[in-house]
């Protein structure tokens, strides 16, 4: 009978899923090793130009006098902006889609087109923001121009997060405001939102730590990559980190590619303290029903 | 769905107006509510704006690519752009095939993909079918960090650690080629594969795997052959997802990859996607309106409907191919 051929077979098909599970297991050490080399390299060319100094000086043409205020200060002009612009509209358009649409072809269409907007690539965004901000609506190469591209950018992120915090909120909350009596604005004013909040602000939060490190589109719209002085108004032009890092990774001399590195090192601890601020809100304020 | 707005309220619909959505939850007029009324529909109305403007965005993009492209093609035939395999629009001698960049980019989407898809996979199920509760509670937020660094960190990586070491074992590379920008796409592209993946196994219902043990299947045999053919459509999906991601990539490849449009199939060269091209004239001194800048509207456009048809691609097949269990 076949009993007798099974065992054997039985054996070599164990083998067969331990080496699976050890290929399997490879692969997640193969990321887990690149991380580590990446973040190994970029400390150990950057950490030591990491200092007060390097933070409040302005990009030089000598490395050792170079600094990326400007750079940093354009970082948060442009994060406060983008923040402002996208919060509002991409909350709106979630409320909307949520709380009022109805179910017809309109609903769908905005949904496809929020899906689709989210997997055009960045410099895309960048091209229209160029024609649209700078050329036809004479921002010029200002901060104003790239934080309206850059909210374009992450609208689609913001709209989707903002959707998933307003559909965990029950439905029973809504009830027992409209049987007091509450309007439709009213009910989402005062209890729809203060509970799908937390779950708002950690995605508006994870999607701006995107915007932070994007590079292509601001490139497009005209950031310009040497900046001494620091923007004191929408109006003026700018440079942000991404740039300022590719900047100095495009020259070829050594000592501006741990330049380079070095702020690295800020936009990552930046980027770290957003998350963590994005997680210790979600955890802190998450309710379940 | 009742609508409410042609149906005769119930009662004589003597409290006026059709009053919305509201009917349906409070069939009775409270009164003086005129004014709250207005209210509502005016936040109505704004609301409805805001969702707008996700459209607005779409139709501009549209609108620019294809009108500033419409300048660039009225001089340059589309056929000889969609078929020219010299690609120099800022020498001289001026050729506008796009060819060299397509090549480029689909270099750059291969190779990132021969990382990024079988790594990407076999992490989703590890993750899914192997790990325990506490593994994978470690290894997930490593991915997260993974996919939330900076494209232009991974080109400072490509350059000063990926490329040196290429260099190191095929000697007479140059600094730019194509090998190294494919190489940090693909890793940064592991993490999307692995999450979408991963979403696509966990959707599997336990009891197909049950049924496949019952049956004597070693946990490999589950995994490969019950548990990856019942996700299969989600897998190609973020697939299409992950290439589409590949070819819209910017940075790593603009630093790392070179500035050279070429038809070649060699990875050790120095090659020009299209993104990087684009970035390339936009940090020039290519003045507006000339047919040398409109060619950045043309690539573009290229660009995005390449990505858009895989995207509708990935949507498509998770729509159409999805097995729904219980």
């Amino acid at each position: 009978m076949s009993g007798e051929r099974f065992r054997p077979a039985q054996a070599r098909r164990r083998r067969a899923g331990r080496l699976f599970q050890v290929a399997c297991l490879a692969s997640i050490g193969f990321s887990i090793t690149v991380l580590a080399i990446l973040l190994v390299d970029v400390a150990r060319d950057g950490l030591r130009w990491v200092s007060w100094d390097f933070l409040t000086h302005f990009p030089s043409r000598i490395p050792e006098r170079a600094g990326i205020k400007s750079a940093v200060l354009g970082s948060l002009w442009m994060m406060g902006l983008t923040a402002g612009i996208s919060f509002p509209l991409g909350v709106g358009a979630a409320i909307y889609l949520e709380e009022y649409s109805p179910r017809n072809w309109i609903t769908r269409l905005l949904q496809t087109n929020i899906a689709n907007l989210a997997g055009v690539p960045s410099i895309v965004y960048g091209i229209l923001g160029l024609a649209i901000f700078v050329r036809f609506f004479g921002f010029g190469r200002s901060v104003l121009a790239g934080a309206a591209t850059l909210a374009l950018l992450v609208l689609p992120v913001v709209i989707i997060a903002a959707q998933e915090a307003l559909k965990a909120v029950p439905t029973s909350l809504r009830e027992a405001s409209y049987g007091v009596g509450a309007t439709k604005w009213q009910t989402i004013r005062h209890q729809v939102l203060p509970v799908a909040l937390p779950g708002i602000l950690t995605g508006t939060i994870l999607s701006l730590s995107r915007a932070i490190g994007e590079t292509a589109p601001l490139i497009m719209i005209g950031a310009l990559t040497f900046i001494a002085f620091s923007p004191t108004s929408p109006m003026d032009p700018f440079t942000v980190l991404p740039i300022q890092i590719f900047n100095w990774t495009a020259k070829p001399q050594a000592e501006f590619h741990e330049l380079a590195a070095g702020a690295i090192v800020v936009l990552l601890f930046v980027l770290i303290v957003m998350n963590a601020g994005a997680i210790i809100l979600r955890n802190k304020f998450q309710k379940r029903f | 769905m009742t609508h409410s707005g042609s149906a005769p309220a119930p009662g004589g619909g003597s409290g006026g107006a059709s009053s919305g959505a509201l009917r349906s939850t409070l069939p009775f007029d409270l009164g003086h509510r005129a004014s709250r009324r207005w209210g509502e529909r005016i936040i109505a109305l704004l609301l409805f704006g805001c969702g707008l403007i996700s459209v607005l965005t779409t139709i501009g993009i549209v609108v620019v690519l294809v009108t500033e492209s419409a300048g660039f093609f009225r001089e340059v035939p589309i056929a000889e752009f969609l078929t020219g395999t010299r690609w120099s629009p800022m020498y001289s001698e001026q050729h506008f095939g796009i060819l060299p960049l397509l090549n480029g980019t689909l270099l750059i989407a291969a190779g990132s993909m021969l990382i990024a898809l079988p790594v990407g996979l076999t992490s989703a199920i590890y993750l899914s079918e192997y790990s325990s509760p506490r593994v994978r509670a470690v290894i997930k937020p490593i991915l997260e960090i993974l996919a939330g660094i900076p494209t232009v960190v991974y080109g400072y990586f490509a350059l000063t650690f990926v490329t040196p070491f290429i260099r190191m074992v095929f000697p007479g590379t140059g600094i730019f080629n194509a090998a190294s920008g494919a190489i940090v796409v693909g890793i940064m592209i592991i993490p999307m594969v692995a999450s979408l993946s991963e979403d696509a196994l966990n959707a599997v219902p336990l009891s197909l795997r049950e049924a496949a043990y019952g049956l004597g299947a070693t946990k490999f045999e589950v995994s490969t052959r019950v548990v990856v053919p019942s996700a299969l459509s989600g897998i190609v999906a973020s697939f299409i997802l992950a290439i589409s991601r590949a070819i819209g990539e910017t940075m790593a490849v603009t630093l790392a990859a070179g500035a050279t449009p070429k038809m070649t199939l060699n990875f050790l060269e120095s090659i020009q996607t299209m993104t990087a091209y684009i970035v390339q004239v936009s940090l020039g001194e290519t003045p507006h309106g000339t047919l040398e800048y409109r060619t950045i509207f043309a690539v573009g456009l290229v660009l995005f409907l390449i990505t858009l048809a895989m995207n509708l691609l990935s949507q498509r097949i998770t729509r159409r191919f999805r097995e729904v269990y219980e």
